[in-house]
């Protein structure tokens, strides 16, 4: 699989022309697609309709705000990363999609997330959190797997959802192993334990766990910051393969990462969004000063 | 210049001798009173040893109470004791372990759970016989199990339910929050995440709470009197376990009954020398049991320590 | 719903109904058994008030506070507290009077002084001791420490509240010393770096600054201990003797407020004779006493813990 992803994409696209609708656009705007391409080469023209769409989404640490009126489309199958100084609220951001804030006592959401086709708000009220777990899938920053064989890893959501049949399992669990480009190692070690894999292994597997389930929207949080150069490489490899079955959402505070591997990048400062756009576009012209501050590195 | 300065050394270096003496003085005292300490108390158990030696032996076990001392045993002591102690861990397992689960996992930061925390802090500090007027009131007479080994199993219960809290919350802590989000994460529910992934995880911290609870329980002797073991007890509860239908009777529970560290204080309490051995003997006896089941228990806590590494 | 689910997604969602059904009964049912012990102190207090209500309709508190008899067996009762208050509370000096130097006294030895290696292989021993069976004290006070008392004072009475308290002290000083060197061990290691920096040594940087800084921690386990030998019982009701005496006298047999309760439960008293409404008199004003030092103990403990 080709690295050089960005490059490709910057030679064949030429000229990007982007119309950015949000960031700026006071709060609740009515549905416009949010970020509009128009390419020369039709033949890289892909079909980009939202997935998600984030709208004047607020969000509360008890009295302290974190996000601030965020206003961003995901487009369907492609890579969206959000990047940023720490503390500016990316990783809060991503976990609102599956709404695992509300494991913490004392959070308030406003404003919505809508989910396509349904148009259901992820951060709504009235809409079970762990349904939408059940739609959205994470990976997190530190790999978690279980304390249980590889098999029963990726399993276990399978199980959660009323899925006992042994060859269905097996099946499922096997697509997604492959998915997750990790078969090959762990096809003989089904039943060992997956603490006995190596960092970037368990990583591949805890992406492997949440394809099982089939998600709607893939959410990374940091996926590779705590993992070795060659296991970060295979990794970021994998992303870009994962794009053409589902959305991903990824934070990553390297911004490398973010320009070998999303298609589009959000920047954010202080829990608001100042400026998204394709990353080809958003890496070396970008619209707002601020963000060209942060990737020139004037500021961390 | 130099007169003066070595003055003031010679100061320096005497204080600080006499400093660095009394600081040897204290090493000397901490040891002595921690081993002094140590070695009353193993001269004490020795001396237990030595005065109930005359009575060990298989008559022992298998004899009940008389009114003559060499033939004075402890076969409904222990058989009432374990009886006791079964009753006390089938209620307090469950009981103590989910009150831990909810505290740990599902309480929400309020002070209605303050209220429930506070309760099992301060029960801790209750004193036993407290609990046995508790039982009195309540399980003797209010519930009218009588003076049983209900009554007794279901008080000790209580008494250890604290031990058994404390110790199953420490055990739940022990497991990482990354395990308990990626649970989360994949859609699980709260007890799914809890049955799932944290409970088969703490088991080893949840008998190590248990056996310390029953080791306690072994030697509780005032709310047994309170509600009103006798100590002359010359039969057995019924036995659980019968020839005919319906196999399995639960008249043992209301039977009355002794345990042991009843009998022992009734020994002790007489007037008659020769029964002092069997005191002994019987005291021998507990102790033992006690010490290896808290052993037990540490050694469970130290397997289940080394066995995952998250 | 999602309209474009598979027939797998349905059925994935169908269970969830369940599923959280499931989850939301099985929290009544934790939370029930969360509540058993907040039914327990009810329960406790309940009790105790109700029986003590009825012994108050015949005893006027003012009788049963400042009467100096405890008689309730005997044909001409009488129901002063006092007495079995003064066999507790002499009881409890003599065991302080041994628990509180030792104790703390071990404590700062393991906590700033003893090498790593013997501190881990000595708490583990400590904690056993705790868990040592009180009858089994009990034995050791009546028929090892008081003969041996005997040799020194020959008119010692076989029971007495001295080799009781001795007793009851030694059998503290695992608790005491263990809670004092948790407080102490908590104290930040820059204070001590601090003292020893200016050339002190270890005992003074131990009495000048650990001690008072982990002053709230070392009181918690003071009074903490104070409670635990206000209740206990066996070591007092086998070698005390039963016989209630107003005196401060450690060397004279009297009855604490816990053993009087063993007394009369070893008897047999009908359920509604003031005998028996009167244990559970004595046993409120027990656990009145214990309450508010387990309480002080409890603020102390919360503030040592703030501190730090």
């Amino acid at each position: 699989m080709d690295m050089d992803i960005a490059t490709t994409r910057q030679d064949v696209s030429g000229v990007v022309q982007v119309q950015p609708t949000q960031g700026d656009s006071s709060a609740k705007s009515p549905a416009k697609p949010g970020v509009s391409i128009v390419l020369e080469d039709k033949a890289q023209l892909r079909a980009n309709p939202p997935k998600a769409r984030s709208e004047g989404l607020n969000f509360w640490y008890g009295t302290n705000q974190a996000l601030k009126n965020i206003n961003l489309t995901i487009p369907e199958r492609q890579v969206t990363a959000l990047i940023g100084p720490s503390g500016c609220g990316k990783s809060t951001f991503l976990r609102c999609f599956n709404r695992m804030h509300d494991l913490q006592p004392d959070t308030r959401y406003e404003g919505a997330i809508q989910l396509r086709p349904d148009d259901i708000n992820l951060v709504g009220k009235e809409v079970d959190p762990i349904e939408v777990r059940m739609r959205i899938g994470m990976v997190f920053q530190k790999p978690n797997p279980f304390p249980k064989s590889v098999f029963e890893n990726v399993a276990y959501g399978l199980r959660l959802r009323g899925i006992g049949n042994k060859t269905e399992l097996a099946e499922r669990v096997e697509r997604a192993l492959r998915a997750a480009a990790i078969w090959d190692e762990v096809k003989d070690r089904l039943n060992d334990s997956a603490l006995a894999l190596s960092g970037g292994q368990m990583q591949r597997l805890c992406i492997a766990r949440a394809l099982a389930t089939e998600p709607e929207i893939l959410l990374f949080d940091e996926p590779t910051s705590a993992l070795d150069p060659i296991a970060t490489a295979k990794i970021e490899e994998l992303i870009s393969e994962l794009r053409e079955t589902v959305t991903i959402l990824i934070v990553t505070h390297n911004m490398q990462q973010a320009a070998r591997v999303s298609d589009f990048t959000a920047f954010m400062y202080l829990g608001e969004l100042v400026e998204v756009d394709a990353t080809s576009k958003i890496f070396t012209n970008p619209a707002k000063k601020a963000t060209e501050d942060y990737i020139t590195g004037r500021y961390g | 210049m130099a007169a003066a300065e070595q003055t003031t050394l010679e100061e320096i270096r005497r204080g600080l001798s006499w400093r660095k003496q009394l600081d040897k003085v204290f090493v000397a005292i901490g040891l002595a009173l921690l081993f002094g300490c140590l070695a009353v108390l193993a001269i004490l158990f020795f001396d237990l040893l030595r005065d109930g030696a005359s009575r060990f032996g298989w008559d022992f076990f298998t004899n009940f109470p008389s009114r003559k001392a060499e033939r004075a045993g402890i076969l409904s002591a222990w058989v009432g004791t374990s009886l006791i102690m079964f009753v006390t861990a089938l209620v307090a397992l469950p009981v103590g372990v989910a009150a831990a689960i909810y505290l740990e996992e599902y309480a929400p930061k309020n002070w209605f759970t303050n209220i429930i925390e506070i309760n099992v802090t301060n029960l801790a500090g209750v004193p036993s016989i407290v609990y046995g007027l508790l039982a009195l009131g309540l399980f003797v007479y209010a519930f009218n199990f009588g003076q049983s080994v209900l009554s007794a199993g279901l008080t000790l219960a209580l008494l250890i339910l604290p031990i058994v809290i404390v110790a199953t919350r420490e055990s739940l802590r022990a497991v990482p929050k990354a395990i308990r989000e990626a649970a989360y994460g994949l859609g699980a529910t709260r007890w799914e995440v809890t049955k799932d992934h944290v409970l088969p995880y703490s088991t080893g911290g949840i008998l190590t709470g248990l056996i310390l609870g029953l080791s306690r329980a072994i030697g509780e002797t005032a709310p047994i009197i309170t509600i009103g073991a006798l100590s002359f007890i010359a039969f057995l509860p019924p036995a659980p376990i019968s020839g005919e239908f319906p196999f399995l009777n639960f008249e043992w529970l209301t039977s009355e009954f002794t345990a042991m560290p009843i009998q022992m204080f009734n020994w002790v309490s007489r007037p008659d020398q020769a029964f002092q051995a069997n005191a002994a003997a019987a005291g021998a006896i507990l102790l033992g049991m006690t010490l290896l089941m808290n052993a037990i228990a540490i050694w469970i806590r130290y397997r289940f320590r080394k066995k995952i590494n998250w | 719903m999602n309209q474009a689910s598979s027939p797998r997604n349905t059925r994935a969602f169908a269970s969830l109904r369940y599923r959280k059904t499931r989850d939301r009964i099985v929290e009544l049912v934790l939370l029930a058994a969360g509540l058993v012990a907040v039914f327990t102190t009810v329960a406790i207090v309940v009790i105790l008030v109700y029986e003590s209500s009825a012994f108050f309709e015949h005893v006027s508190i003012k009788e049963f506070l400042t009467d100096t008899m405890w008689t309730p067996l005997f044909a001409d009762a009488r129901y002063g507290i006092l007495p079995l208050v003064s066999g507790t509370l002499t009881v409890t000096g003599v065991a302080l009077l041994v628990a509180i130097p030792v104790g703390t006294l071990i404590a700062i030895y393991l906590s700033e002084f003893a090498a790593h290696r013997l501190r881990e292989m000595v708490k583990p021993v400590l904690e056993l001791l705790g868990a040592v069976p009180t009858v089994v004290f009990g034995y050791f006070a009546l028929l090892m420490v008081t003969p041996q008392l005997q040799k020194i004072w020959p008119d010692l009475p076989g029971f007495n509240m001295l080799s009781a308290g001795l007793v009851i002290g030694l059998m503290i000083v695992p608790y005491v010393a263990s809670i004092a060197e948790d407080a102490m061990r908590a104290v930040p290691r820059y204070m001590r770096e601090g003292s020893y920096a200016m050339g002190a040594t270890r005992l003074q940087t131990a009495l000048r600054v650990v001690v008072p800084g982990a002053f709230s921690g070392i009181a918690a386990a003071y009074i903490l201990g104070i409670s635990r030998a206000v209740g206990e019982t066996m070591v007092v009701a086998i070698a005390a003797g039963m016989m209630p005496n107003l005196t401060f006298n450690p060397t004279e047999p009297a009855a604490t407020i816990t053993a009087f309760i063993v007394q009369v439960s070893l008897g047999d008293l009908p359920h509604d004779s003031i005998g028996y409404q009167s244990i559970f008199a004595a046993g409120l004003v027990l656990m009145v006493m214990t309450l508010v030092l387990n309480v002080i103990g409890f603020f102390l403990t919360r503030r040592f813990r703030e501190a730090y």
